[in-house]
């Protein structure tokens, strides 16, 4: 129904109910179009990109000229090629869109081959003549580490003396664990549509979650102002930071064809390309001490991360900071040293990735909870309670900005009592006595996720609305949909503010003409900025619309009441229509842009001190798992979330991101494993070998709920809390819950040292390691 | 002869020729009809996006089975009809119950898998069963989605199970069918151009004579292997002889305390039988592939592709199951063990083929075991694939078959292993004695699935669960396994 009747006594999709994803419907029937479903344009070319066989060499050669003659290829482009600056990298400049003689990486683009068909193009590719001269290449972080290769200088965050307070305390421990790195397996591949216009103006379809990025990187590369390039997206096949800065290499290289062949271009990476070719979740190595008392209360911490970024900076500054602000996590270090390294390798740039860098800073506090409490022999459960950060004191994090916000506690407790904490520890501890071969272990850990840009200038956002004369309104804001339910938030705040049915809010594709210069949909910040924006225009609206009602019909601004899809204006009432159409007869403007910046942050670049961030968003799960200790297979049979989302906007659209966060987490903490060989080939480049979870890997006992008594404190939209990446890290107590059941292997006296992802062979090798250590090590009293 | 593909869709037969047979059916979907809700995510039958549902007339009724698209050659197609989902929505518009219970369930975040599992949970619907979690699990094992963690996609599908439903389909389903049988009389297909020959022979002795002309000719069954030849390693494929339309060698009967399975038997088709007799050979099946894989994958295939790790030759070795090879002067038949020579080697001449399979019937004496170890449960390559049958006598061993894949060049026997159990007591502790013999049997490689050192360690742990198993009944040794194999 095109007009269904307008709701009266509340509007359909007003903020805080439950409203199913607006493209639903479509998905389902196979109508929601993504950029490769576009229809394709006459005269279509197609890309296709020629990669590096090295990880690190000069090109001695590269010749081209049989590629040229084969059947149906246009043309070729080289670096050469390129009118403007070859980069297409977000901040840096160091990544260039087809090699300039150097080769960093297996997959980097040498250069692309444009074609009548695909199928031509990538089979023209391989008469290329290609002279490499080999160079040492760095491939690991411990390589890198030995090697002094950096691709930004190390930082260090410091309070305190944490070696002094190390030394004092009654105990210490220190580990060193390895956290691989994951691929964004986003279904839909990078993918971008070139468009060429007149007066050489380009329009490109990206899918990207940054379409002003692109548009700048475009330009830039083709030597063209900004007004010349538009780009649009109106959704993305999944994105998860995947498309935050690396789908404007391809966006570049189809830009670029189009704009010499004056036709439209396409370039779609197949499953492979895209594996190979693109960044990754930063894999780490991290090391901490810590110094504690008999109650397992640490006085001093040291936490080294050192992180593999692959040949170029791309995002990882802020993705190693954040790595750093969240090693903290719940719990408040008194003294503490915070190092960071940001490893230059010989592998494909690293990315931004769901949480970026805070689920890898996230996972060495909760590692040393539970070593302490192994070490203790205390339950891990009280010692995280006994770290936790205060209300009013012991309430300041590393970086110097005070925790306001702290529900840790009251999550914690009341997941602790819902999922039956302290009797699944024993009744879990009975199933292992009894059994021998199979082992079940349990973890609960908490969440404290920073929210905002560390980049402080990025924390805007704009909006665009227009009110047409049949009552129908159209919202266009920064943000970009990639599944996450942005759209249909940003919807209802606008229908909730005009009081019209969600039904007569359109929705727009983002798009570079209609609000510039914005920032990408990332860190979780696409409601509570995008929101905010479209707030502010549907109210700077309303507003006008009180102002022209007032003196229209003579009545005080405080006799204006939207009701459901009408106007009450003194004694009378109208349809929202009508009102709109007598504003417009009295030529009143029924357009308005909306802006919102985020208040209160401030942050030291420098010092890495400040408050980066507007608020914490917070959360807990228990996993339970269960390992066979002559295999290392292992599963996560049931877990139980508490999490916070503020004042839900939309708890069907949370619900799902709490759900896909979590097991998204426990993918990358168990079965998803990138395999690099000691030459830098990526060997998991395909479903066939890189395991993302499917439909049995979802524990069976799955219970969920989002934090009743969540509101945020800050003025958030409609007080409620980003839940894009928090609930990733939920995932860590389900890594947790598999080293749990290792630890039984030595009735608990010893902690694995397990690294992720939780392989079969990753769990049978610190099983074995554990059954040698605690034949080795003679039973003591527990130290208390 | 004849030299144009037909098919059913919608209703109608669809007439095709001039067409490249190695086109895949997602490409002429997505591209040449500009049906774009079928999408590609992997284009190796992974993923699932591309998942389409294909109608046939199987035991004498109209059967509807999912299959990945992305992997599929066009001209497979024949005979069939094909079901995408564009097609579901009902005259008037309205959802489908599969894509309104989706809807419902949230089970749509980004989308792009969500066509994929729409037509997986309608090939269920169709099936007519009331799937439980377990075999959920089953169904949408080949559909990966990154948003959603899966729980809105269980929910719809247990609620379209439990809703008692009727489509178009349903109410057409006489009419489909007439169309199906008018398609199986056609003569069998032949696609010949200048550089490019398809073949679907609907006879055996079709086949040997086309191998004879053709010896180079690529045989084609499921295309769960050989289509990824094209989408993956891009090779050109000169000629391609399917022999899924020959009707002897669907055949899967039961003779003389054995199991004959034609080489053109789905693993769909041969699962329940399997399964009935052996569980943990039904386990494999389950675990081994998806449900689309299942329909289109054959075992014949996974034998004859002499894969060193295919997860039913393990099995199917330690079984004693023998191969009837043929070619047009005849057949010959081996053990299946003698098939796999070496790396990349079988015992098979260019112009013969896999004909069918003998799998011995359980003797009451033995008992049979087999283990699968992969990063994921589901849908996984093995890194090791063990199987084990025993024979006891009294307590000792009278004979152990004991066959691993992943551990060699091709599936392989642990001789030495056998050799050092045999005549001994079955027990744990003498089981621990044999296990070094193992390093004797196999020298393992290493590669992005495990060490080395895994294999090596984590098969001589397979063997001992196999003895706990048989001497500690009741102990709990499995996380997984269908129909009360796991521990709880």
């Amino acid at each position: 129904m095109r007009n269904p009747p307008a709701g009266t006594t509340e509007i359909r999709g007003r903020v805080n109910g439950g409203i199913v994803h607006d493209s639903a419907a479509k998905q389902a029937a196979g109508e929601a179009h993504y950029i490769d479903d576009i229809h394709e344009p006459k005269n279509l070319l197609h890309l296709y990109i020629a990669q590096s066989k090295k990880a690190h060499a000069k090109i001695i050669k590269l010749d081209v000229a049989n590629v040229r003659t084969r059947p149906g290829v246009v043309t070729v482009l080289t670096a050469e090629d390129v009118p403007g600056i070859n980069d297409a990298s977000p901040i840096a400049g160091d990544d260039p869109v087809f090699t300039d003689g150097l080769v960093e990486y297996v997959g980097q683009a040498l250069f692309a081959v444009v074609a009548e068909t695909l199928e031509q193009a990538r089979a023209a590719a391989a008469h290329a003549v290609i002279e490499y001269e080999e160079l040492p290449a760095i491939i690991t972080v411990e390589q890198a580490m030995a090697a002094g290769s950096y691709v930004l200088p190390s930082r260090e965050i410091k309070r305190g003396n944490a070696r002094d307070a190390i030394n004092a305390a009654e105990h210490k421990i220190s580990r060193t664990f390895e956290v691989g790195g994951q691929d964004h397996f986003y279904l839909e591949g990078q993918v971008a549509l070139a468009l060429p216009g007149e007066d050489g103006d380009i329009f490109v379809y990206s899918s990207t979650q940054h379409p002003t990025e692109v548009q700048h990187n475009v330009a830039k590369f083709l030597d063209l102002p900004d007004n010349a390039v538009t780009v649009q997206v109106r959704r993305m096949g999944g994105a998860f930071g995947g498309k935050e800065t690396q789908g404007a290499w391809f966006a570049a290289m189809a830009a670029l064809a189009a704009a010499k062949i004056g036709r439209p271009a396409k370039i779609r990476l197949d499953r492979d390309d895209d594996m190979v070719m693109t960044g990754k979740r930063h894999d780490f190595v991290v090391k901490f001490e810590a110094g504690f008392d008999k109650d397992g209360r640490v006085s001093g911490a040291e936490f080294i991360l050192a992180s593999r970024c692959g040949r170029s900076v791309d995002l990882s500054a802020s993705i190693n900071d954040r790595a750093m602000f969240h090693v903290d996590n719940c719990y408040y270090f008194e003294n503490v040293t915070i190092t960071s390294h940001r490893c230059k390798t010989h592998t494909v740039s690293n990315t931004a990735f769901r949480g970026f860098g805070g689920p890898q800073g996230m996972l060495a506090p909760e590692r040393m909870m539970d070593v302490i409490a192994t070490y203790l022999g205390r339950d891990p459960l009280e010692v995280r309670k006994i770290n936790l950060y205060g209300k009013k004191t012991r309430n300041i994090t590393p970086y110097q900005m005070t925790v306001e916000d702290n529900i840790a506690p009251e999550i914690i407790n009341e997941l602790e009592k819902s999922a039956d904490y302290v009797n699944r520890r024993v009744a879990i501890r009975a199933f292992n006595e009894t059994s021998p071969y199979l082992k079940k272990g349990l973890s609960l850990t908490p969440v404290k996720f920073g929210i905002s840009f560390t980049a402080t200038h990025m924390n805007q956002a704009g909006a665009l609305l227009h009110v047409y004369t049949d009552g129908s309104v159209m919202i266009n804001h920064g943000g970009t949909e990639m599944g996450q339910g942005l759209y249909i938030k940003v919807a209802q705040v606008v229908a909730e503010v005009l009081q019209v049915d969600i039904d007569r809010v359109k929705i727009t594709a983002t798009r570079t003409d209609k609000v510039p210069n914005t920032s990408p949909t990332a860190a979780s910040s696409g409601a509570d900025l995008n929101g905010k924006a479209a707030e502010a225009a549907a109210q700077t609206l309303k507003d006008r619309l009180i102002t022209f009602a007032t003196a229209h019909y003579n009545v005080a601004e405080h006799e204006i009441h939207f009701l459901p899809n009408r106007v009450r204006i003194g004694a009378t009432e109208i349809t929202f229509t009508e009102l709109v159409q007598q504003a417009y007869l009295n030529r009143i403007s029924l357009s308005a842009t909306g802006y919102y910046r985020t208040p209160k942050i401030h942050y030291d670049a420098e010092t890495l001190t400040g408050r980066p961030f507007y608020y914490f968003a917070y959360g807990a799960a228990l996993s339970e798992a269960v390992v066979d200790t002559l295999t290392g297979e292992n599963k996560i049979t049931a877990v139980d979330i508490l999490h916070d989302a503020g004042k839900s906007l939309n708890p069907y659209v949370d619900l799902g991101q709490i759900e896909g966060g979590y097991i998204q987490g426990m993918g990358w903490l168990t079965t998803e494993e990138l395999f690099f060989d000691a030459e830098g080939n990526l060997k998991t480049h395909a479903p066939s070998t890189y395991k993302i979870p499917a439909c049995s890997d979802r524990p069976a006992i799955f219970n969920m709920k989002i934090f009743d008594a969540g509101e945020n404190v800050e003025e958030t939209i409609y007080k409620s809390k980003a839940v894009g990446e928090p609930p990733l890290m939920l995932a860590i107590s389900a890594f947790n819950a598999i080293a749990d059941a290792i630890s039984s292997v030595s009735n608990y006296r010893l902690y694995p040292d397990l690294d992720a992802p939780a392989t079969p062979e990753r769990v049978l090798k610190a099983v074995q390691d554990m059954a040698d250590a605690a034949r080795q090590t003679p039973v003591v009293e527990a130290a208390q | 002869m004849r030299n144009k593909l037909r098919f059913v869709h919608r209703g109608e037969i669809v007439e095709l020729e001039n067409i490249d047979p190695t086109e895949t059916l997602l490409n002429y979907l997505r591209y040449d009809r500009a049906l774009t809700g079928t999408k590609e995510g992997c284009a190796e039958g992974d993923c699932g996006a591309c998942s389409v549902v294909l109608g046939d007339l199987h035991d004498g009724g109209l059967r509807y089975q999912a299959v990945n698209a992305c992997i599929q050659f066009l001209p497979m197609l024949d005979g069939k009809e094909i079901i995408t989902v564009e097609d579901l929505k009902a005259s008037d518009g309205t959802l489908h119950p599969v894509q309104e219970a989706l809807v419902a369930a949230n089970g749509t975040q980004c989308g792009f898998c969500t066509p994929g599992f729409v037509m997986s949970i309608f090939a269920e619907m169709h099936t007519g069963r009331t799937p439980d979690r377990g075999h959920i699990d089953n169904i949408l094992a080949g559909n990966l989605c990154r948003c959603t963690g899966y729980g809105p996609l269980i929910q719809a599908a247990q609620d379209i199970a439990r809703a008692d439903l009727r489509d178009q389909f349903h109410d057409r389903a006489s009419a489909t069918t007439a169309l199906l049988q008018t398609l199986q009389k056609d003569e069998s297909l032949s696609l010949t151009g200048a550089d490019r020959h398809y073949f679907a022979p609907k006879t055996t002795d079709e086949l040997a004579g086309l191998l004879e002309r053709f010896p180079e000719a690529t045989i084609l069954a499921g295309a769960t292997d050989v289509g990824l030849w094209v989408t993956k390693q891009h090779r050109d494929l000169p000629c391609v002889i399917h022999i899924s339309q020959i009707a002897e060698l669907r055949q899967i009967s039961e003779e003389k305390n054995q199991l004959s399975i034609g080489a053109g038997v789905s693993y769909s088709e041969a699962w329940s039988q399997l399964a009935g007799y052996y569980p943990d050979f039904g386990e494999l099946i389950r675990r081994l592939a998806s449900t689309q894989i299942r329909n289109s994958g054959t075992i014949g295939g996974n034998i004859a592709n002499g894969s060193p790790i295919g997860d039913t030759p393990p099995a199917l070795i330690a079984l004693g199951a023998r191969l009837r090879l043929r070619s047009a002067t005849g057949t010959r038949d081996i053990a299946l063990e003698d098939f796999f020579i070496t790396y990349g080697q079988q015992d098979l001449r260019p112009e013969e083929f896999v004909e069918k399979l003998f799998v011995p019937l359980p003797d009451g004496n033995s008992r049979f075991a087999a283990y699968k170890l992969s990063k994921r449960f589901d849908q996984d390559i093995s890194a090791a694939c063990a199987a084990f049958r025993l024979t006891l006598d009294g307590s000792r061993v009278k004979d152990i078959r004991i066959c691993y894949g992943g551990m060699a060049g091709t599936p392989a026997r642990a001789h030495q292993t056998e050799k050092a159990l045999i005549g001994t007591e079955w027990s744990v502790a003498s089981i621990e004695a044999a296990l070094p013999m193992m390093a004797e049997d196999y020298q393992p490689m290493s590669d992005m699935r495990a060490s080395k050192e895994y294999r090596l360690m984590s098969a001589q742990n397979l063997l001992k669960k196999f003895a706990i198993e048989t001497t500690t009944p009741g102990v709990a040794t499995r996380i997984v396994g269908a129909g009360g194999l796991a521990y709880a």
